[in-house]
């Protein structure tokens, strides 16, 4: 149990500091670390969870929470929300302090548009690897394309489309 | 209200530091005393603030939180917001996550600072828990099954949509577009792990992106 924690951890930690371009661009690496990696969960459960994080309110990344939860229980989601975290309100309390110094440096103006095509790649990396997860049958693809398509062209809000979703999915059509 | 002089006033006061004392003003900083600034957020307020936020912010809580920090609390001015928003965007971590952060180190220090971050996550992690007890207890239900499968699948589609629109200003520049090709075929095709990955591909897309801006 200690082993999985100390995992979890380290795990966590690293995704904290390298989520640049805010949360979702980490998902990739997290389900590379808890399927691949460590085989806590399938991949159809990861973006279960992934899913069920996106129908509950507050920021974007409690898909750490409930990881952790999933594979250790109420520990495991103590150590990932503290892993996950942690490290960034750490660099950003610190560098809050230095903000007013380097917020008007020509480099930090290059940096920030050349990590954008890094965030843009791994935003759609989210998406395929999700989707791929996610899709097992014409009905589920179907779900996806509309609710990709729909919020695409207008700005209907992302909470009525899972609803959609969730209960086209509770009709059972297509599924097995 | 305010009248519309003491508001320029305070416009002032967050706008330009320089002029009023360093950055990280103390809250009881004199500076503040002779304008009808509103009084710093203290530690419970700030945690009431944003655990609220936690609860009401479904499907993106940047709009929610520049309503809550600006005009309902009006700790800070709109240009104020802007310029920390900045901050948070160029740090890892989410960027409502580090707005949290920052403004309770700002206007309380550290334990500012854990004040917002738990008010934050605190009810979410319950919610969400609570949905994964849900998941876990009836993973054999076939109806929960579908109504998960079918939930996941519209999950997806948010991600592709957001994708998408992610991508948008990438039109027309071809380098930073091999560089996010490059970045996508890594991650989801060829799977490596991010830390390498970040490690090569961020120099040459910060370098490129550079070299094709001049």
């Amino acid at each position: 149990m200690t082993s999985v924690l100390i995992s979890l951890f380290v795990i966590f930690t690293q995704l904290s500091v390298l989520a640049f371009g805010g949360g979702n661009t980490i998902l990739p690496e997290m389900q590379r670390q808890v399927v691949d990696v460590y085989h806590w969960m399938s991949d159809t459960d990861f973006s279960a969870l992934f899913a069920l994080s996106q129908a509950a309110p507050g920021p974007n990344l409690m898909i750490v929470t409930v990881v952790g939860w999933h594979v250790a229980g109420w520990q495991g989601a103590l150590v990932t929300t503290i892993a996950k975290f942690g490290p960034s309100s750490i660099l950003t309390a610190v560098a809050l302090g230095l903000w007013e110094r380097f917020k008007d440096k020509p480099w930090r103006s290059v940096v920030q548009a050349g990590i954008f095509p890094m965030t843009v790649g791994l935003m759609a990396a989210s998406a395929s690897l999700i989707t791929e997860a996610s899709v097992h049958s014409w009905v589920l693809g179907g779900i996806t394309a509309l609710v990709a398509v729909v919020t695409i062209f207008s700005r209907v809000h992302p909470l009525w489309m899972l609803l959609v979703g969730a209960l086209i999915g509770l009709s059972g059509v297509g599924q097995p | 209200m305010l009248s519309a002089d003491a508001r320029r006033a305070v416009c002032l006061v967050i706008r330009r530091p320089d002029l009023v004392g360093p950055f990280m003003q103390s809250p009881s900083s004199p500076a503040s005393s002779s304008v009808s600034v509103p009084p710093p957020p203290t530690c419970w307020m700030l945690f009431t603030g944003f655990l609220w936020l936690g609860v009401t912010a479904f499907g993106g809580a940047l709009p929610l939180a520049r309503h809550m920090v600006v005009e309902k609390n009006r700790w800070l001015s709109p240009e104020a917001f802007t310029e920390l928003l900045g901050l948070c965007q160029f740090l890892p971590g989410g960027n409502i996550i580090n707005m949290s952060v920052a403004l309770g180190m700002k206007f309380r220090g550290v334990k500012g600072a854990f004040s917002a971050l738990m008010g934050l996550i605190a009810a979410p992690s319950f919610i969400v828990i609570a949905l994964g007890m849900v998941y876990d207890r009836y993973a054999d239900d076939p109806h929960i099954q579908h109504l998960f499968a079918g939930l996941a699948a519209a999950a997806a589609g948010l991600l592709i949509s957001m994708a998408v629109k992610i991508a948008k200003p990438l039109r027309g520049k071809w380098v930073a577009i091999a560089v996010a090709v490059a970045c996508f075929i890594c991650i989801a095709v060829l799977r490596t792990p991010l830390l390498p990955t970040m490690l090569i591909l961020t120099p040459i897309s910060i370098f490129v992106t550079w070299r094709a801006a001049r």
